[in-house]
């Protein structure tokens, strides 16, 4: 009976179109844009993620989140190098200047001050120049997104010179970054000369970045560091936490991520739950046919839990389909707002349950009907 | 456990009865809307028989057929097909022995508007678990006898309304039940076509050991009964011989 299942839906085509249209619609509409909200939630903490080095980082107590910054006395480096368990600790600078290129580009920008001596926290991917050039005089490394924003015609060139606050840069690396929350240039240079560029002076470093003994355990190593020095430490999976939780509580990307999301539902169950109860309902007197020639209720419902899985595959199979176009489509170009986006495994199953969801409660409504018909209405003409 | 249950389900049936009820009251509704349909029908029919029930609309015809199909159940009294007592049976059971003993003819045909006519034909045996192939095979014999052979691929829409019947019959009768059950099987077919039906209903379905019940309101189709069964108000009025018995 499964075969006349399949053609019984297949035989409606406008119907069996509609269902899978709105299943394909909903599980877009879902995928997307939870993969995006994913994406963003990341972005708020890519610079934690990509710096790998360290598994410790060391702040001011009052600092929730990385964005946030409140600059410590320089001092508290040696501090935290002296916390038994502690392998070694590098300082960070993290502040912003304002860029202007030759051309008279003008662009605010996020400046990294890297540890002089062992440049920690540089991006491992550098796409033109080396790391070592870092060491020179006036010398930056910029993200290639930055760099398109500022040279938007130019390829990328190493030597290019540019003014942070007023005094001269040159770009001596490229590198490609795990995209930031916000779009800006991330420029990275010696903790030295990040406070020249800055303008700052002496006290201004943002963060200490340690790394744990072999043998010690990070988080026990962090509370030793906050017993020791008063200052707040926390492994670097704490803090990529605590930060994408600031912006979940602090920020209306939730809600709006959440709208949407709670849109595709709704789209899902009011398009393929009515169109579905309605491909049910115009085939109730066959129902009742097959149930008077003696198809047991059991064998209906398979009948139609079966049309169900096969729209609900289909939809889901195309919806997702949609969703890893739409990604490889915007994410294809490596200075593109949407890079690092992407449709995580979890979204996939996640989906494909909800999808499930929605075509179990579709078919169960609709089920219900099938189930009570009174067979006898095919001798009523 | 087995033999208590054979005992449970077969009753005195006379070897030759197809049906028996006995005393069959079938109300619907509730309350202060509750109708009396059938007012304790006796009837008896036996198998080699084409049985007609006949009478005004309203009168209860459909409820008896649906009735004695085991699709309603009765309030009171008892239906009995082929020995076998339909309200012991539960309810799985009953679908099974439905599917394996009863043949529709539905007055709409109700044919599966996605399925071919070779497809639709094959339905009863898929209900009863035959395989796919076998059960084309046999569908195929069956609408090649009724005269369908250059049709068998069509779906019901490509089909006039006297060949949708024929698919119909052919149907009906796939799985060889003991008894066939048409309800106005001529209303939706002119005159020539409806005869053709009855033909072919006759010439395939009535064995001596199996029964075709028929219900209708078409008084030129009557000549093909064994026997009519009047009815009027929900009783069994009268048992008639039908005006030409010849040729039957």
């Amino acid at each position: 009976m499964n075969r006349v299942a399949l053609k019984m839906l297949f035989g409606d085509a406008a119907k069996l179109l509609g269902l899978v249209f709105g299943m394909a619609f909903s599980t877009l509409l879902i995928s997307q844009q939870a993969s995006m909200f994913i994406g963003v939630m990341q972005r708020t903490a890519n610079l934690i993620t990509e710096i790998r080095e360290p598994n410790i980082w060391v702040m001011d107590p009052a600092i929730e989140q990385i964005d946030a910054v409140r600059p410590m006395r320089d001092t508290e480096l040696g501090r935290v190098r002296g916390v038994p368990g502690v392998a070694w600790a590098v300082p960070f600078f993290k502040g912003q200047a304002v860029v202007t290129t030759e051309t008279g580009g003008l662009q605010s920008s996020f400046v990294y001050g890297l540890d002089d001596v062992t440049l920690i926290g540089l991006p491992p991917e550098i796409i033109l120049g080396d790391r070592e050039s870092l060491r020179r005089p006036d010398a930056i490394a910029i993200d290639e997104a930055g760099y398109k924003k500022l040279w938007p015609t130019q390829p990328l060139t190493l030597g290019q010179t540019l003014e942070l606050n007023d005094r001269r840069a040159v770009v001596v690396a490229i590198l490609r970054t795990a995209p930031p929350f916000q779009t800006q240039p991330l420029i990275y240079t010696r903790y030295s000369q990040a406070l020249v560029f800055t303008n700052n002076g002496r006290n201004q470093l943002s963060f200490v970045l340690a790394r744990s003994a072999p043998d010690a355990d990070p988080a026990a190593v962090a509370q030793a560091i906050e017993e020791r020095t008063g200052l707040k430490a926390v492994t670097s999976d704490a803090f990529r936490w605590e930060t994408m939780m600031y912006f979940l509580r602090h920020t209306g990307i939730p809600v709006n991520f959440g709208t949407v999301t709670l849109l595709g539902v709704i789209v899902g169950i009011a398009v393929v739950g009515l169109t579905f109860h309605m491909f049910v309902i115009e085939n109730l007197k066959q129902y009742a046919a097959l149930k008077a020639m003696g198809l047991t209720n059991g064998r209906l419902i398979g009948m139609v839990l079966l049309q169900a899985t096969i729209v609900g595959a289909i939809g889901y199979a195309i919806g997702l389909g949609l969703t890893s176009v739409f990604f490889e489509a915007v994410t294809s170009n490596p200075t593109s707002f949407f890079r690092g986006f992407y449709l995580p495994w979890q979204v996939a199953v996640g989906v494909g349950l909800l999808a499930t969801a929605i075509m179990l409660l579709s078919a169960i409504v609709s089920l219900r009907r099938v189930l009570v018909i009174d067979p006898a209405i095919v001798f009523r003409g | 456990m087995l033999k208590l249950a054979r005992e449970i389900t077969q009753a005195s049936t006379a070897p030759n009865l197809a049906v028996r009820c006995r005393g069959i009251v079938k109300e619907f509704g509730s309350g202060e809307t509750r109708i009396r349909v059938l007012h304790g029908i006796d009837l008896d029919i036996e198998t080699g028989s084409m049985t007609y029930i006949v009478g005004p609309s309203g009168c209860g015809k459909t409820t008896l057929i649906s009735v004695i199909a085991g699709i309603l159940s009765a309030e009171e009294g008892e239906v009995e097909l082929f020995g076998t007592r339909l309200g012991a049976l539960s309810a799985a059971r009953l679908a099974q022995f439905r599917a394996e003993t009863i043949g529709f003819i539905f007055q709409q045909f109700n044919l599966l508007p996605a399925l071919t006519a070779a497809e639709n034909a094959s339905v009863p045996l898929l209900v009863n678990g035959a395989s796919e192939s076998r059960a084309l095979r046999k569908a195929r014999e069956l609408l090649a006898a009724v005269g369908l052979e250059q049709h068998m691929d069509k779906f019901p829409a490509e089909l006039s309304g006297g060949q949708q019947q024929r698919v119909a019959i052919a149907r009906a009768l796939v799985h060889e039940p003991r008894l066939v059950i048409s309800d106005e099987p001529t209303a939706s077919l002119d005159a020539q076509a409806g005869q053709q039906a009855m033909e072919l209903l006759r010439q395939h379905a009535l064995r001596p050991d199996r029964a075709v019940i028929v219900v209708t309101h078409d008084n030129r189709i009557f000549h093909f009964a064994d026997r009519i069964a009047r009815m009027s108000d929900g009783r069994i009025t009268g048992i008639e011989l039908p005006p030409f018995t010849e040729g039957h």
